[in-house]
């Protein structure tokens, strides 16, 4: 006879659920409730009286032209950033699948980026790549290139672009590991019998097999970038020069923080919120049909 | 011509497990050679290393005229069947064949007159659109063995092709591989640890043990005369009696030609019939077991009473009761036997 515990009464489950619930409610319902009802209002320069404008603050955003430079700068950061911290991710992925003699240390390795909070690698970059003093820019100074992200853009660019890449390039790895270590041994000797060289393996087989973790990982990405970059672009750029790197969230914390236009502040927050739950959705959708083989 | 030559074939993995000890075999063009040996004994290990999936540590493997030691195993023009069909799970039944042909650069009318050619020797017509998840095992079998055949290769491997299929299925397979085999002739090595599948399949068996050759020829040579013990307990079902004779005989024992010195006698179940009288070997036993399998019986003994178990194979259903005596004899050109130090044949 199987034993098995059976729960009466309707309290339980409740109970169980109570504490995650107290924190979904207090965590996230909440704030994103103040931030729609904030979309809502307009406050004098001096937050001595509030008005109720209905849709006005979102009007007056997306009159704005700087509000979609924002969007497209967050369009242009977050592509390069999923684009090479996907590939970057795969390859050392292949590379410790094909070599997993030495796997274990290199997994180590590659795993620790991953723990560094975002402020601390921006940081870190920019100390690196800081014009006058840092180590790499002296380096690509004296081979004769003119490096500084504190006046040009799109050196700026690339100074988050690569600080967000490489703390991203841990948490794909793990995953592409995993994908591939799942894909059975026989199926790709079975390709190379058939005449497939490893470039076309890799392209005609492996890749379509690890397609549901990249398209996965894609998702996980995106919202990365949209929203846990902000501590990497305010230690490094702050969203300069002359806003080059201003993304969306970071937008959010400098129209209300240093604007004071609490308002306007939010109706950007109400957006990306907005996008990340598009954005979560497709993914749930997908994820429901399972994989596309 | 495409044979298969083994010299001295050895396998070293990393970690020093030494999986074939110099194996050497001669495929002839078109033949059927089957690998049978207990798990572990280093088949797939063998036939790995004819594909190219596996590097060989020594000795020389050569496909035709061309030894094939360093080739890639896509210039091998080899086609291997997996246990698991390993086909792509991305792709269509169709696509899964085609993948061979369309990495060749074959055209492609060449490579659809192929496809449909094979689907409709493999009876998979109607499941050309479909993916490899929406078919049954036996299904998913023959487009792995449509995936082999529609590239023509000059030899085809296989690996414990029909372990995954129930028995009728097997049966079934197993007779249409033969078929296929023939009709292609196509040189072929097949690993099974099934006896049966063995037995029926092969030109040459080669029985294999702790990574070497212990017998290779017809199936029927291996059967009339194994060289070795090994040979004669592994082939054959139920296995053959195998006795060890000290040199002062067993009790119950009686032979016409009384043997010098310890050796291993072997005798049949099949070989062994019941009689009162005769015989250049007569066994008394008295039944412990009896098992009806439909047209014949199988009566487990012991022998004098006592001694080591013997069965004995008789036809129709007519069982005896247990613990009764019996007497049971055999022919001398049914007798095998065997050094008892080295396990090598001595008549
Ligand atoms: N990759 C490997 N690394 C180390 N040892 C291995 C490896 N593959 C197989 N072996 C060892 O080599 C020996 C032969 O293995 P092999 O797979 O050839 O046996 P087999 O005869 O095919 O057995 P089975 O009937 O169970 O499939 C075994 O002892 C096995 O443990
Ligand atoms: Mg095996």
């Amino acid at each position: 006879m199987e034993k098995r515990v059976v729960f009466n009464g309707r309290l339980l489950p409740y109970l169980l659920l109570a504490p995650q619930l107290v924190i979904t409610l207090v965590f996230f319902y909440w704030p994103a409730g103040q931030a729609v009802l904030q979309s809502f209002l307009v406050q004098d320069a001096f937050g001595l009286s509030t008005e109720f404008v209905w849709f006005e603050n979102y009007q007056v955003l997306f009159s704005k032209p700087e509000y979609y430079k924002s969007m497209v700068t967050t369009a242009i950061f977050s592509s390069l950033v999923a684009f090479f911290s996907l590939s970057i991710a795969l390859l050392l992925a292949v590379q410790a699948d094909r070599h997993i003699k030495f796997a274990a240390g290199y997994k180590t390795l590659l795993i620790w980026p991953y723990a560094v909070a975002p402020a601390v690698a921006g940081v870190l970059w920019l100390f690196m790549f800081q014009p006058s003093l840092g180590l790499v820019s002296q380096a690509i100074r004296v081979a004769g290139f003119e490096w500084n992200p504190l006046l040009r853009q799109d050196h700026a660019m690339t100074l988050v672009v690569m600080s967000a890449t490489w703390k991203q390039i841990s948490y794909n790895f793990l995953f592409f590991l995993a994908g591939l270590q799942a894909i059975p041994k026989s199926v790709i000797e079975a390709a190379a019998i058939d005449g497939a060289r490893p470039a076309r393996r890799f392209w005609t087989i492996i890749f379509p097999l690890l397609s549901p973790t990249t398209f996965f990982l894609l998702v996980v990405n995106v919202v990365y970038v949209f929203f846990d970059t902000f501590g990497i672009i305010d230690a490094a750029t702050q969203g300069g020069p002359a806003k080059g790197t201003e993304t969306m969230v970071y937008k959010v914390y400098s129209d209300g923080r240093s604007g004071g236009d609490l308002g306007g502040s939010a109706a950007q927050s109400v957006v990306l919120m907005v996008i990340v739950i598009a954005l979560t959705a497709i993914q749930f959708r997908y994820v429901e049909r399972k994989v596309q083989y | 011509m495409s044979d298969v030559r083994l010299q001295s074939v050895r396998k070293v993995y990393a970690g020093g497990v030494e999986a074939v000890k110099g194996v050497s075999l001669e495929i002839a063009d078109g033949q059927f050679c089957v690998l049978v040996g207990p798990s572990g004994c280093g088949k797939s290990t063998l036939l790995r290393m004819v594909a190219g999936l596996e590097t060989i540590s020594g000795g020389t493997c050569s496909i035709g005229d061309r030894e094939v030691n360093e080739i890639e195993p896509a210039d091998r023009d080899i086609a291997m069947v997996f246990q698991n069909y390993a086909l792509y799970p991305h792709m269509s039944v169709y696509d899964n064949m085609a993948y061979g042909l369309r990495n060749r650069g074959t055209p492609k009318d060449e490579i659809d007159r192929r496809v449909r050619e094979a689907a409709r020797i493999l009876e998979v017509e109607p499941f050309l659109e479909r993916k490899p998840r929406a078919l049954s095992g036996g299904q998913r079998q023959r487009v792995a063995m449509g995936r082999a055949i529609v590239r023509k290769p000059k030899v085809f491997l296989f690996d414990e092709p029909l372990s995954n299929l129930d028995a009728k299925l097997r049966i079934q397979m197993r007779v249409e591989i033969k078929k296929l085999q023939r009709a292609l002739g196509t040189t072929s090595i097949y690993v099974t640890h099934d006896q049966l599948e063995a037995m029926t399949l092969a030109d040459q068996l080669v029985v294999m043990n702790k990574g070497q050759v212990e017998q290779a020829g017809a199936p029927i040579t291996l059967y009339e005369r194994p060289m070795t013990i090994f040979v004669a307990g592994f082939i054959g079902a139920p296995p053959m009696n195998l006795l060890d004779l000290p040199a002062s005989g067993l009790p119950g024992l009686s032979l016409a030609s009384p043997v010098s010195g310890p050796v291993t006698l072997g005798v049949r179940p099949e070989h062994l019939e019941l009689s009162t009288e005769g015989g250049a070997l007569a066994v008394e036993v008295q039944v412990t077991a009896v098992e009806a399998v439909g047209a014949e019986s199988y009566i487990y003994g012991a022998l004098g009473g006592q001694g080591p178990e013997i069965i004995v194979r008789i036809p129709g259903r007519d069982l005896p009761a247990i613990g009764a005596s019996l007497r049971a004899i055999a022919r001398s050109e049914n007798l095998h036997f065997f050094s008892r130090e080295t396990g090598i044949r001595l008549n």
